[in-house]
């Protein structure tokens, strides 16, 4: 096992490398630079000449990389061309945010989306579960956009319960420590924000988990269902367990793998789905962080971001692998 | 195997608790106290005689706060509130008012101006303001080090001022300086000098790019230091412009938390019309239907740039309210002469005789445009009703490309940008497409371009890519060499050509000290501009922001010069 999470680990060496040059060639290939970006109607050739100086995008492309791979050396990510601030100081505001409201998302995905395959898997072919059918389809098929406004219109507009932007209400005031705001609020014992920050989590956590649940309650249904028909199962009832430990410790359990790495398949997708998530909340993360920066062409911004997903990405993926050695014994990873 | 499959269950158990834990925190507040909090919670303290908290929707986090080294309009928005310049506009309007200046002389060249500053004013650090301060923010400017002498970050002094001190390689220098120096004659008079007459100098001096910051502050917190390095660039150290922004404005810096809030409060001790509200927060949500909704749930109580088609269910709502803003801009058709048959004036004329601007006008702009018939606004100085006119006639645009000897149909590209909405354009590819059907009708055949706004689109539009494009300019300052002077002053690959008789009127005009002279000048130069057809203007937008009913004392500025301290929350 330690051998494999070390031959992973040093695996991510040459995929970053690669990824880096990658992302550094294709950013470049875009049409325009940060200083047409910067100035808009105003960008003179005189101009964008002195900006493309200052930030050093006139010299060559190799040296350019190189320079750019003593910063990522030295454990920063260069000067963000929009702010002017350090890329790693913006990633530490940014990446928490993400990560709070994507565990969020998926906690609703799980809590509801298992319960709801398992339901449908033994009533199979009720109403119950053809009813779960039609809300998954549902649930795949809208448009996060769609749904987030859909959302923000009915609880927030016409009901008045839940907010409907940012991560906290401008009138609470929350220290900031490790810019997870729900830990923040909890660490500093500050009951109000902890409230708010969650209320605010609501609507942005069903909108960006519902395509997960639909996902994560169909996968469920058909694990299910393919144990449930199991000799073991039939066996377990037969030597007289009762349903509930039949449920829980046969069905469940062995239903789990298939379950365990469309969850972690899922978590991937969640922080591309963020992106639309964050800009229709306002939520200040990672996804509004690199589109904006795709925009102004914030190169910086870009490489530095891009390459960090990369290595989340990565590590999801190994943790995964993980849970599944320790869900299922007969896994083993050497 | 069981002890997992216990773990397993713990930890579902564990989420739905937290789940639960969430909902039960928000069906809660539903009918309780909090839920009313997020309807009503910044308007709360509005009650309290008249102070409040007004929270403004923004596009975006500002750059910096510290005026000498930003453009961009959301920057702009919160420094105007905590910072005042040597002159200010009248509200609403583009006329030059006295600021932090009570009065002006300049001498009979205009190339030496001597202010008479307001007495009893001190920055938001204590400090009192005087002529010294005002040299010191002068010769800051045009001592900037080589790192901010980047238009990304000096723009309006390079535009304005033209120069550095210390020009870095590529900067332009004490040579092209307008500015020479200033002299604090004593300790409420100040003479600017000059290196030659400007006449739209001090209409300039109204921009928030040039208001006046507490020089101890500015030395205290660093506001120029920053380390430059070859693989990051340059990286600001100081503080100035993101904690300790020092100004005389009626509002003063409080906290800043990025992606999230932007909190000045009232400066009890400012010299003029004291703000209503207690604090001002500036909220930062990209998304337009995001900032509706915020509108309509009342987490924030103002918004600017109101997309036309959400127009509508403002003015539907009686708890909202829509203002205009008055108009200060202008779209137009550009036409890069490089390109033919583009360079004959027939072939342009057609063009303009081939645009139904009318139509356009009319159906596209939510009755918030009117016709443009020259590239000024027609309320600025220098307007002149009397350029030529290109009325709506297919008929006559196919005879004159008969006339020009041209084949037809003319092969023509025209670009237009995708994804980016702008005051005198909120739907580009709306425009596109009729100015399109309007250009086939008359004998052309145009092949469609679309790029993405920033900064493909503009990039080919400056490079001189796109024989036709849609383009605009929403005016900084209450000058026509603001208009004109930015678009045909000189040569630009954008428009592609060279007359020498329009360039030599817009010098002239731009140094002219005499305020009549100086509006003849700009008329004839309008006049000019429309017989020669560079483009063909088409509108003039009001841009609208959106309040809720009971937000009152607002009042848009035409260059977006607006402060919050006659707000009140009072109905709120």
């Amino acid at each position: 096992m330690l051998r494999f999470v070390v031959r992973r680990l040093l695996l991510l060496v040459p995929i970053l490398l690669g990824l880096s040059i990658l992302v550094f060639m294709w950013i470049r290939a875009l049409p325009g630079g940060p200083a047409q970006a910067l100035l808009g109607e105003r960008a003179t050739e005189q101009a964008v000449e002195q900006i493309e100086r200052q930030y050093g995008l006139d010299r060559p492309l190799h040296e350019q990389y190189l320079a750019y791979l003593r910063t990522v050396g030295r454990a920063e990510f260069g000067t963000s061309i929009a702010t002017r601030r350090p890329v790693t100081a913006e990633l530490k505001e940014r990446f928490p945010a993400t990560i709070e409201l994507a565990i969020a998302a998926m906690l609703f995905s799980i809590v509801v989306g298992i319960p709801l395959g398992f339901v449908a898997a033994k009533r199979h072919g009720g109403v119950l579960d053809n009813a779960s059918l039609v809300a998954s389809l549902i649930g795949i098929s809208i448009p996060i956009f769609f749904l987030a406004i859909l959302l923000k219109y009915v609880f927030a507009v016409k009901l008045g319960l839940l907010p409907t932007v940012g991560r906290l209400s401008v009138l609470i005031d929350l220290e900031r420590k490790t810019n997870f705001y729900v830990l923040d609020a909890i660490l500093t014992l500050n009951g109000a924000a902890l409230v708010d920050a969650l209320k605010h989590l609501v609507l942005p956590a069903i909108a960006l988990g519902t395509i997960p649940l639909a996902v994560v309650a169909r996968i469920t249904r058909a694990a299910v269902l393919d144990v449930l028909n199991e000799d073991y199962v039939r066996t377990a009832h037969a030597k007289g367990l009762g349903p509930r430990i039949v449920d829980a410790r046969h069905v469940l359990r062995n239903a789990m793998l298939p379950i365990s790495t469309i969850i972690g398949l899922q978590t991937g997708l969640l922080l591309s789905g963020a992106v639309l998530t964050e800009t229709v909340f306002a939520w200040p993360g990672m996804g509004t962080w690199l589109v904006d920066a795709i925009r102004a062409r914030n190169y910086p911004v870009l490489q530095g971001g891009i390459l960090f997903v990369s290595v989340v990405f990565v590590l999801v993926n190994l943790i995964v692998d993980i849970t599944y050695a320790i869900i299922n014994p007969r896994i083993r990873y050497s | 195997m069981r002890g997992s499959t216990l773990k397993f269950l713990l930890l579902v158990a564990a989420l739905v608790f937290a789940f639960a834990a969430v909902a039960a925190g928000c069906g809660g507040d539903g009918g309780g106290d909090d839920g009313e909090a997020t309807q009503t919670e910044p308007g709360q303290e509005g009650e309290a005689e008249g102070g409040g908290t007004l929270v403004f929707g923004t596009a975006a986090d500002p750059v910096v706060l510290d005026g000498a080294l930003v453009s961009d309009g959301e920057s702009l928005r919160a420094i105007d509130q905590m910072f005042e310049g040597l002159v200010t506009l009248e509200p609403g309007g583009t006329e030059i008012q006295p600021g932090l200046a009570e009065s002006w002389e300049a001498n009979d060249d205009g190339t030496s101006w001597t202010f008479q500053l307001r007495e009893g004013v001190t920055f938001h650090d204590g400090e009192p303001f005087n002529a010294e301060a005002v040299c010191f923010n002068f010769d800051r400017w045009y001592n900037f080090p080589a790192p901010l002498q980047s238009p990304s970050a000096s723009y309006y002094w390079q535009t304005v001022f033209g120069g550095f001190a210390n020009p870095a390689e590529g900067s332009p220098g004490p040579d092209d300086s307008l500015y020479r120096s200033c002299e604090a004659t004593d300790e409420h008079t100040v003479t600017l000098n000059l290196t030659r007459p400007s006449a739209s100098f001090l209409g300039a001096l109204a921009l928030t790019n040039f208001t006046i910051a507490s020089p101890k502050a500015l030395q205290e917190f660093g506001a120029d230091e920053g380390t430059v390095d070859e693989e990051t660039g340059f990286r600001p150290t100081g503080t100035y412009g993101t904690e300790h922004p020092s100004g005389t404005g009626p509002f003063k810096f409080e906290s800043w938390a990025r992606g999230d809030r932007l909190v000045l409060v009232r400066n009890d001790d400012y010299w003029g019309e004291k703000a209503k509200i207690e604090r001002l927060i500036f909220r930062p949500i990209p998304d337009n239907a995001a900032r509706l909704q915020a509108l309509q749930t009342g987490e924030i109580q103002g918004y600017d740039l109101v997309e036309p088609q959400d127009m509508e269910t403002i003015e539907n709502d009686d708890s909202l309210q829509l203002l205009d803003r008055p108009a200060f801009n202008v779209g137009y058709v550009g036409i890069t002469q490089s390109h033919e048959p583009l360079g004959q004036l027939e072939v342009r004329q057609a063009i303009a005789h081939a645009l139904n601007r009318e139509q356009v006008v009319t159906d596209f702009y939510a009755g918030r445009g009117e016709v443009a018939h020259a590239f000024m606004p027609p309320d600025l100085f220098g307007y002149a009703e009397d350029v030529q006119q290109y009325e709506h006639d297919p008929e006559r645009a196919r005879e004159l490309l008969q006339q020009a000897g041209v084949q037809t149909p003319v092969e023509l590209t025209f670009c237009y940008p995708t994804d980016v909405s702008r005051p005198y354009m909120p739907d580009p590819r709306r425009n596109f497409e009729a100015f399109r059907a309007n250009l086939e009708e008359a004998g052309f055949r145009i092949t469609p371009r679309a790029l993405p706004w920033s900064p493909d689109y503009l990039g080919a539009v400056d490079e001189g890519n796109c024989p036709l494009y849609l383009l605009g300019w929403t005016g900084d300052f209450a000058d026509p060499d603001n208009f004109l002077g930015t678009f045909f002053q000189t040569q630009q690959k954008a428009w592609g050509f060279e007359n020498q008789e329009i360039f030599d009127i817009l010098d002239r005009a731009e140094v002219e000290p005499e305020e009549d002279a100086r509006t003849e000048l700009y008329q004839e130069a309008n006049r000019l501009i429309m017989q020669f057809l560079p483009g063909v203007p088409y509108v003039h937008t009001k841009p609208a922001l959106a309040f809720q009913a009971c937000v009152e004392g607002y009042e848009p500025s035409p260059v977006s010069l607006e402060t919050f301290n006659t707000v009140t929350l009072e109905g709120c």
